[in-house]
């Protein structure tokens, strides 16, 4: 069985799982995440949106909306 | 995907301009953004120094970084708002980058100034936090950039900042705010001269380079500023930039093109006289900082904290 795609979230901090491969823009669609209120990190870079998440990939998802 | 520049692989991709960005070329790209808002507006002239106003987020770290990039001498000042660990935590990020890159930074702290916090003073005024907050942050910045000579405020207002505070002055019509919001204010009757770098980038842009930067920055919202109306306004936004990308710019650039002279009219341009206090200009007797500092003492709830480059840090 291959391994969950690890996901941080932000706004609070919380890690969620979701089963691989998947592109980034099918998870952000699964996670009813708007493209233009967040950014994907992996590895202290940006993952762009048409990448494919590997099964054991751990990224970020951070939102880039702030209030001030 | 592929950089539109060099065809490397793209890390990001910018709908509004229908274009993708390596890393390099994206930092390029933001620089630009800046340097083009700078020139518009002659912002700055060669040789002025400039004080950032710096929170520990991502656009003011970001701006703060970028005219270092282009060469302007740029210092710090960080407002302590005692808002528990959000505002440590915001500190320590600012102090980070100050060390990092050898800058200047002034700290002025709410609570040993002046005797309250932000939350305190919510508690006291009975308003919305952020109210006291950017009432307390406008009066520091503008006292420390006119105490210490610097020629203009630079503060870290986005695209998304500036589209929303225009939607919502739209939406109550307050025509008096409207003709005021420029990205550029000029300085007048004691007030600094006020610039916003920033404008042509949005909030997503700037939280990129600050990644592709290795910036660290406060991702965490403020916590008393959550479920504002200001966030509520960008998340509409955002919801017809997703269908319509370049919505966000069309609506701020468009108003700075074709309507903002309009209501120049509108904008109270009485005559203002000195504060007793604090010797700050002000249309009425006593002016709103210190009339809040008035209402807020006995509400005090000192925050003490530590700085971690006490070589480059002036705390007042």
């Amino acid at each position: 069985m291959s391994d969950p795609v690890k996901v941080l979230l932000r706004n609070p901090s919380r890690e969620i799982e979701i089963p691989g491969p998947m592109s980034v823009t099918k998870l952000l669609r699964k996670l009813d995440l708007n493209r233009e209120s967040v950014l994907v990190i992996g590895s202290g870079t940006l993952i762009p949106a048409d990448s494919m998440l590997a099964d054991d990939a751990e990224i970020e998802i951070r939102p880039v909306i702030s209030g001030g | 995907m592929k950089c539109r520049v060099c065809r490397e692989p793209a890390v990001i991709a910018l709908r509004r301009h229908n274009a993708n960005f390596c890393s390099d070329h994206f930092l390029r790209y933001c620089r630009q953004q800046v340097d083009r808002v700078i020139d518009d507006y002659d912002m700055f002239a060669p040789g002025e120094r400039l004080l950032v106003a710096v929170s520990g987020g991502k656009d003011s770290l970001a701006v703060w970084d970028i005219l270092r990039e282009l060469g302007y001498a740029a210092d710090g000042l960080y407002v302590g708002l005692g808002i528990d660990d959000y505002s440590d935590v915001s500190l320590s990020f600012v102090t980070d980058f100050v060390s990092r890159h050898g800058l200047e930074l002034t700290i002025v702290d709410l609570a040993d100034s002046y005797g309250f916090d932000v939350p305190s003073a919510a508690e006291a005024t009975g308003r919305v936090p952020c109210s006291a907050c950017g009432l307390s942050k406008r009066h520091v910045f503008d006292k420390a950039a006119v105490d210490g000579g610097y020629d203009a405020v630079v503060t870290g207002h986005n695209l998304d900042d500036e589209a929303a505070v225009l939607y919502g002055n739209v939406m109550r019509w307050q025509v008096d705010y409207l003709g005021r919001q420029r990205p550029l204010l000029e300085a007048r009757d004691g007030f600094p001269r006020k610039a916003k770098p920033l404008v042509r980038l949005t909030e997503r842009e700037t939280a990129a380079y600050c990644v592709l930067r290795g910036i660290d920055y406060q991702v965490e919202e403020c916590p008393m500023a959550i479920g504002n109306k200001h966030l509520g306004f960008k998340e509409a936004l955002n919801l017809l930039e997703d269908r319509s990308p370049g919505s966000k710019a069309e609506f701020y650039f468009g108003y700075l093109k074709r309507v903002v002279d309009r209501f120049t009219d509108f904008e109270d341009r009485g005559s203002l006289g000195t504060c007793p206090s604090c010797g700050s200009p002000t249309d009425a007797e006593t002016c709103a900082f210190c009339r809040l500092v008035s209402r807020t003492a006995g509400h005090s709830q000192p925050v003490a904290f530590t700085t971690r480059n006490e070589a480059t840090v002036r705390q007042h």
